[in-house]
């Protein structure tokens, strides 16, 4: 206790003394954050300070082992640094699919040569990864996947074609699901490869939302070669770490219901409505869903930080990230419907620089996907019940 | 801390659930009700609750009790409601509360150790109204120098029939003020009004109740910031009560599906059902965390405790009553008897969400924190 009392001091001195004042301003969307890679452009000099600094501690990844570049830090250190983070209102330094996704897996299924390529990248922001995993015939029953890797002997090929993959044009790897069995039943014939997305016959096509952005893209793979030592895990046994991953993709999403840093909903609206003589938001039915929507919140922080308290007790079940997934994908859609409503008709200019290009409109919009990507939401019921109810056929 | 029970609250939890599983399952609620029973609770069970060591959780070592915190008197209620016990355990907890924060040294000497052994049986008296609205105090304290004198009424006061001290929330010149009332006092009248779940509340009406000074609980005009301490204790243990009654009433639902044969397959097997019951979970697994997280919050004596605390009761509020609805519509017809104790879980998480305040109540007080 007194070991952790010390820590927490510490690193609030060092945080207070290292976190540039820029980066402790809230996020104002998901192009306002750090996602690194060999094509970054840092949106400021305080983003790549902040950047280096963390990473050189290892605190882009606090709990990986210091070998592989993270911080060694145990389960109840690395939430006395978030706590402090939160405290001070400090930004996470770097966002990716490496850190959330990628990067546990190798930690789990990967081998020695691996992870010391490619973990310490990921930690220090420099190569921006993506993942290959829905096809246009593989959504929701995504182990029906057909993108094929066929063995030549010291490589495989790879053909077909992936949707949905998030920022593939602006990811320097991929790591990707392939069928390499292809007389295998669904589930035991696939294998998890890694490849650069330079390599020739990857090309990627953006696909325009209805938020007139493109987070994700089609991609497409064309007699692609990937070396063998990019296979992770055994031939064909890809499937047990796509759901290993999966249940951190479904952390990561559940988590946008929990952005530490995002301003708290009631105050936002309270500014953009105003208040009434008593200091109340002065639309007592928005109020009222606002309030609601805030024990909502509060509760699934609550909840969320038990599930990690529950791991770390040995009392955790992987399947609880599908409970998180889908409240916090619902409470983030909550959160941008009321988002719209405090903003009125103010938040409706699509184009203007007032209104930076409609931020809200297209924060809102691309909320819509959270519960799709990752696993619908009725997937997520579909998990719990089976999993964690034990339902019959479920 | 983590927000996971200790090794040693783990154990609270279990002989707590074994004793009342044996002891107080929901057909004693039952036979409580159809004898009418002149008290609405068992003194015998009570008993055993002082032999537990349970009368005496919340009271300070030094005054005959364990000392225990919020987590562990929430282990308690929350099998409480898990087997809709009858019993003034919660009523004197918030007279416990009341003494220990705002309690001279001689109040306390006189009425924790009866407390603890659970002689005394002690309520809060608050509500004046139909809805909860502590801020509204109506009933009046007149300061006649070496005594006092109470007008006014009280409502919904949990065991206020069996109570013999009562913990009396009043307005004086000076602001709101906590007296310690014997139930006994000319003056006041206690009428019984057996609630919809089978406990008990009653209906106070002071007319003219004189009390020495020395009933005044802290100081004149001080109350405010003891009766909401108080009352928060109260708001997490109800909470907690809730709680239990949303993981029983589920667990019970979920093992009706699976057993329920329809349409030639058991109905757990039909998605619609599957989601219901899916949905249900999260639900119940937002209140859980939100619920332990405020009594720590309590216990470690934070500055968001009271936010914590809204969130918890407004969540364990809204969860349970989901719960309730669920399970009597899940178990179709059989949920609607009488014979069947779905029901009982019902009417019971009916009078606790009202107590204290509902969901409605603690939203609006946490837009209230957050000012907006």
């Amino acid at each position: 206790m007194d070991d952790l009392t010390g820590f927490r001091a510490r690193t609030r001195a060092w945080l207070e003394q290292n976190c540039p004042a820029e980066m402790r301003r809230p996020v104002t969307s998901e192009d306002d954050t750090c996602w690194g890679g060999r094509r970054w452009t840092f949106a400021s000099p305080a983003q790549r300070t902040w950047l280096e600094r963390m990473a050189e501690r290892g605190w882009t990844v606090p709990t990986w082992p210091r070998e592989y570049g993270g911080g060694g830090l145990s389960g109840e250190e690395a939430k006395v640094l978030r706590q402090e983070m939160r405290a001070l209102g400090c930004r996470s330094p770097l966002d990716s699919f490496g850190i959330w996704m990628l990067g546990p897996a190798l930690l789990k299924f990967g081998n020695e040569a691996q992870k010391r390529e490619h973990l310490p990248k990921i930690a220090r922001g420099e190569i921006r990864w993506c993942q290959g995993y829905s096809e246009p015939g593989a959504g929701s029953d995504l182990a029906s996947l057909q993108t094929r890797a066929e063995d030549r002997g010291d490589h495989f090929v790879v053909n077909g074609q992936k949707i949905w993959t998030s920022y593939a044009d602006k990811a320097d790897w991929i790591f990707c699901l392939v069928r390499t069995d292809p007389g295998a039943r669904k589930h035991t014939g696939i294998s998890f490869v890694l490849f650069d997305m330079a390599t020739p016959g990857v090309s990627v096509k953006p696909i325009v939302l209805i938020s007139g952005k493109s987070p994700f893209c089609e991609t497409f793979f064309d007699d692609v070669r990937v070396e063998k030592h990019n296979l992770v895990g055994p031939l064909n046994g890809g499937w047990d770490i796509a759901k290993y991953l999966l249940t951190h993709e479904r952390e990561m999403i559940g988590g946008i219901g929990d952005r530490a840093s995002a301003r708290p909903l009631g105050a936002t609206a309270a500014s953009l409505v105003g208040v009434d003589e008593r200091g109340r938001l002065d639309d007592p039915g928005l109020r009222a869903r606002i309030a609601a929507f805030e024990v909502d919140e509060a509760a699934f922080r609550a909840a969320m930080e038990r599930a990690a308290d529950l791991a770390r007790a040995g009392q955790g079940n992987p399947a609880f990230s599908s409970v998180l997934k889908y409240l916090g994908a619902e409470l983030n859609k909550r959160r941008q419907e009321l988002l719209m409503s405090a903003a009125g008709s103010d938040a409706l200019d699509w184009e203007s620089e007032r209104t930076r290009h409609g931020a809200l409109a297209r924060s809102w919009l691309r909320s819509k996907g959270n519960s799709i990507e990752g696993g619908t939401s009725e997937v997520q019921l579909n998990v719990i019940a089976k999993r964690l109810l034990n339902l019959p056929g479920a | 801390m983590p927000l996971v029970l200790t090794e040693q609250q783990g154990q609270l939890r279990d002989s707590a659930r074994d004793f009342l599983a044996d002891r107080s399952p929901v057909s004693r609620l039952r036979a409580l009700r159809d004898q009418r029973d002149e008290r609405g609770f068992e003194p015998a069970l009570w008993a055993q609750f002082a032999e537990m060591g349970f009368t005496g959780m919340r009271v300070p070592e030094a005054h005959g009790g364990l000392g225990l915190g919020h987590v562990e008197a929430g282990v308690l209620m929350e099998e409480i409601g898990r087997h809709l016990v009858a019993s003034p355990f919660l009523a004197s907890s918030l007279a416990v509360t009341a003494l220990v924060r705002a309690g001279t040294e001689a109040q306390k000497d006189q009425w924790l150790p009866g407390l603890a052994t659970g002689e005394v049986i002690a309520t809060l008296a608050v509500d004046e109204a139909t809805k909860h609205r502590p801020s509204a105090i109506a009933l009046r304290a007149r300061d006649e120098g070496d005594h006092f004198v109470l007008y006014g009424h009280k409502t919904f006061v949990l065991d206020g029939h069996v109570a013999g001290l009562l913990v009396v929330a009043a307005r004086t010149d000076a602001g709101v003020t906590l007296f310690l009332v014997r139930a006994a006092t000319p003056g006041l009248r206690v009428e019984r009004s057996a609630m919809v779940d089978a406990h008990n509340a009653a209906r106070l009406t002071f007319e003219g109740v004189r009390v020495p000074a020395s009933a005044v609980l802290g100081a004149a005009g001080a109350g405010g910031p003891v009766l909401d301490a108080v009352l928060d204790a109260g708001r997490v243990a109800v909470a907690s009560e809730l709680l239990g009654i949303a993981d029983e009433v589920f667990a019970r639902t979920v093992a009706y599906l699976k057993e329920r044969h329809q349409f030639g397959k058991v109905i757990g097997e039909f998605q619609a059902l599957q989601h219901r019951a899916a949905l249900l979970l999260c639900e119940i697994e937002l209140a859980r965390a939100a619920v332990l997280k405020a009594q720590q919050a309590l216990d470690e004596g934070l500055e968001s405790a009271a936010e914590l605390t809204a969130v918890a009761k407004a969540k364990a509020g809204s969860a349970a009553t989901l719960a309730v609805q669920e399970g009597v519509q899940l178990h179709g017809g059989m949920g609607m008897t009488d014979e069947f104790e779905l029901g009982f879980f019902m009417k019971r998480t009916r009078v606790l969400q009202e107590l204290f305040g509902d969901d409605s109540f603690h939203a609006d007080r946490l837009a209230h924190f957050r000012k907006y």
